[in-house]
């Protein structure tokens, strides 16, 4: 089915006023049809927000410790208790500590003789939300005990408030990164496109080159020479700088194509005899009318980021352990005992996991509606 | 075709010359330099070294020569083969960088093997039975398959090797093999080890390319020609295997271009997961100790290796397609 026939059915099959109906709104019609899509931006959406206020969703702070549980494994969230009594509060049951005789090893067990009740947007420690407006309330906390819904790391951390805050830093890096890769994208893109020539050569050169040292061994030497004195905003922001110093070139070769078919376009062609000047002609006419595919090209590279900064902080060169993020935390699961005892620990690596294939399918479903030429629904 | 070879080939010159710069420049990036990080090293051990070793030191490798002439110095010798002299580990950077390159180069390749035995059946099954129960199920495969770090993988690989078969998982010799000669009970302990890095790092190049040999086969299947076949009575495999999938097997030839890079990558730091002898943990080292003959020959080789490929891919390309080559 071609472009133009399915969106003539979007519009048979809604209201007489689609035939007013502006490409944006065709494009979402086109949009809300894949399931998987949609789905996908409510996760992302959901867990930005979470990110976004993470000192309430949080219930500890990243770096606050519980003495009495080190390496805790998770708890579990019960609603019945070992008497089986139904509470129409949901409650966790504090942790009793044994030391194995034979290994010397640290065991937990539930002990079902403390019950810790969970009470929702209640008042607790005083925060500062986004470290300026004065707050208290919290999504979950107890009043009497202690909550890790995903256990505790070696210093007795809350691994679920951590992970939270840590989203905080490895979602907003993806996003960050790649609207500076947009910039330089489109810009480098762009000029290469439109003016041609040597411009076109020397760009595609560099594209090219940049292509060939292979990506992780070149982020790797770039961030090794970050300096170490550098304070945790400044490595942040200078790891961004990396990952998308090296991503840029995708997205240019995208924007190149689209200027180099556009320019001899009728409508371009149009403006430039009307006397409309090269700005005009570029930000008015040429890049709206391939914004929708520069969109998705970036949703695409949104993933890419957000590993690049998982495996440089997972190696110890990127962020740096005062820095909360999904890749300083995975860093705790690289040794192999960890692994085997305190398998919680990879918790972050399933949060990367589910974000890089929430970015994945949002961008396929971008692509399908915004592609005037692809099956709709067809080969993928 | 051999003017298309000769055209390539030379157009990879002054890719090479332009990377060699950036890999000169990457290793003289980070602020002091090899003298200062070894003085730091000596000092910290409580060694007093005077002022005039440091001036020996400096003038040893050149350092206070203006920085054009220290990256001819080195691309000349690179190029002649000396590689210069890794001061962390006080040896030859031949000597040290072969051995692990070998490995890298395995490694690599038998994950390219992997990626295509097994993506290329999967693909074909997937387009041949387009949303079966197995199509969606390597559909679900494929995309979890991609958004799974390689590092990661490499974990939940110790994780299961030692949690189900009892075995460590790691390096890529058993320990009484590791400074053996050459043998071919060394060789079948390589291979029993070689297995996880090939899977663990061909995982997300295999889940992409089955993805690419379904879409490319559905497309060659609703062509008229293959409707012809199956109406004139061809027997379904050789409907498949002979026409359709000979054309769409075409992008295998490219992946190496585009896998190559990714491979390389990803040998990199999944070897630093796993423990494995290649090139990714010494170049982390190196980088870190600001080792810069170590760390640049080794950008440089990674490098080269991967325009080396993309040249085979092209050249492949250009022998199966004749319209590449007239261009």
């Amino acid at each position: 089915m071609s472009a133009a026939t399915s969106i003539a059915t979007d519009a048979d099959t809604t209201t007489p006023m689609d035939a007013t109906l502006s490409p944006r709104r065709l494009v979402w019609l086109r949009f809300k049809r894949h399931r998987l899509a949609l789905v996908s931006l409510w996760v992302l959406v959901v867990m930005y927000a979470i990110a976004f206020s993470a000192e309430f969703f949080a219930p500890y702070a990243p770096d606050e410790r519980n003495v009495r549980a080190i390496f805790a494994p998770p708890q579990q969230i019960r609603f019945v208790d070992a008497q089986g009594e139904f509470h129409f509060r949901p409650f966790v049951y504090g942790y009793r500590l044994n030391i194995n005789p034979d290994t010397w090893m640290r065991e937990y067990t539930e002990d079902t003789s403390q019950r810790y009740p969970l009470y929702f947007f209640d008042r607790g420690a005083h925060y500062a939300w986004l470290g300026v407006v004065p707050a208290s309330r919290y999504l979950i906390s107890t009043r009497e005990g202690y909550v890790h819904l995903f256990g505790t790391d070696r210093l007795g951390r809350d691994l679920f408030s951590r992970v939270i805050y840590g989203a905080r830093v490895s979602l907003s890096i993806g996003l960050i990164g790649v609207i500076l890769t947009f910039a330089l994208g489109i810009a480098l893109g762009g000029v290469a496109g439109y003016l041609g020539g040597r411009v076109d050569g020397a760009v595609q050169r560099t594209i090219e080159v940049i292509q060939s040292i292979p990506q992780l061994p070149l982020w790797m030497a770039l961030s090794a020479a970050l300096p170490a004195a550098w304070s945790p905003l400044g490595v942040y922001f200078g790891i961004t700088l990396i990952l998308s110093l090296v991503g840029w070139t995708g997205l240019a070769r995208v924007v190149r194509g689209k200027f180099l078919s556009l320019r001899e376009e009728d409508f371009v062609v149009a403006a430039r005899l009307i006397g409309a000047s090269r700005r005009r002609i570029i930000f008015r006419h040429m890049l709206p009318s391939f914004m929708s595919h520069t969109i998705t090209t970036a949703t695409l590279a949104v993933p890419g980021m957000i590993l690049g900064e998982t495996a440089l902080s997972f190696l110890g060169i990127g962020l740096r352990a005062p820095v909360v993020s999904w890749g300083v935390l995975l860093q705790e699961a690289q040794n192999f005992q960890a692994v085997v005892l305190t398998p919680w620990l990879l918790i972050p690596g399933g949060c990367v996991v589910l974000v890089v294939i929430a970015f994945n399918l949002l961008g396929d479903g971008m692509r399908d509606a915004a592609d005037p030429y692809s099956y709709a629904g067809g080969t993928t | 075709m051999l003017n298309y070879v000769r055209r390539r080939v030379l157009a990879m010159i002054p890719t090479l010359a332009l990377i060699s710069v950036i890999v000169f420049a990457l290793v003289q990036l980070p602020p002091g330099d090899i003298v200062s990080a070894t003085l730091d090293r000596l000092q910290a051990q409580g060694v007093e070294v005077s002022d005039t070793q440091i001036e020996a030191l400096r003038a040893q490798y050149h350092l206070d020569d203006p920085m054009p002439v220290q990256y001819l110095r080195w691309i000349g010798n690179f190029l002649t083969g000396d590689l210069g002299y890794s001061i962390a580990y006080e040896q030859p950077v031949n000597t040290l960088i072969w051995d692990r390159m070998g490995y890298t180069l395995l490694i690599t390749f038998s994950s390219l093997l992997f990626t295509w035995i097994v993506a290329l059946p999967i693909g074909i099954y997937s387009a041949v039975r387009q949303y079966s129960l197995g199509d969606y199920f390597f559909t679900v495969v494929g995309l979890i398959g991609v958004a799974v770090p390689n590092f990661l993988l490499a974990i939940l690989a110790m994780y299961a090797g030692f949690s189900w078969f009892g075995i460590s998982v790691g390096g890529l010799f058993s320990p009484e093999y590791i400074d053996a000669p050459w043998s071919w009970a060394r060789v079948g302990d390589l291979i029993a080890h070689l297995w996880i890095p090939t899977i663990v790092l061909g995982a997300a190049g295999t889940a992409a390319t089955m993805r690419v040999m379904r879409a490319n086969l559905l497309d060659e299947l609703k062509k008229p020609y293959v409707v012809t076949a199956r109406a004139k009575g061809v027997r379904p495999v050789k409907l498949i295997l002979k026409y359709p999938v000979r054309i769409a097997i075409n992008p295998f030839i490219s992946t190496i271009g585009w896998l190559l890079p990714t491979l390389i990558s990803g040998e990199a730091i999944v070897a630093i997961v796993l423990n494995l002898p290649t090139t990714g943990p010494l170049l982390l080292q190196s980088l870190l100790s600001q080792d810069m003959y170590l760390a640049g020959s080794f950008l440089m080789l990674l490098s080269l290796m991967t325009v080396i490929g993309m040249l085979i891919s092209d050249l492949l390309l250009a022998w199966a397609d004749p319209r590449i080559r007239y261009e």
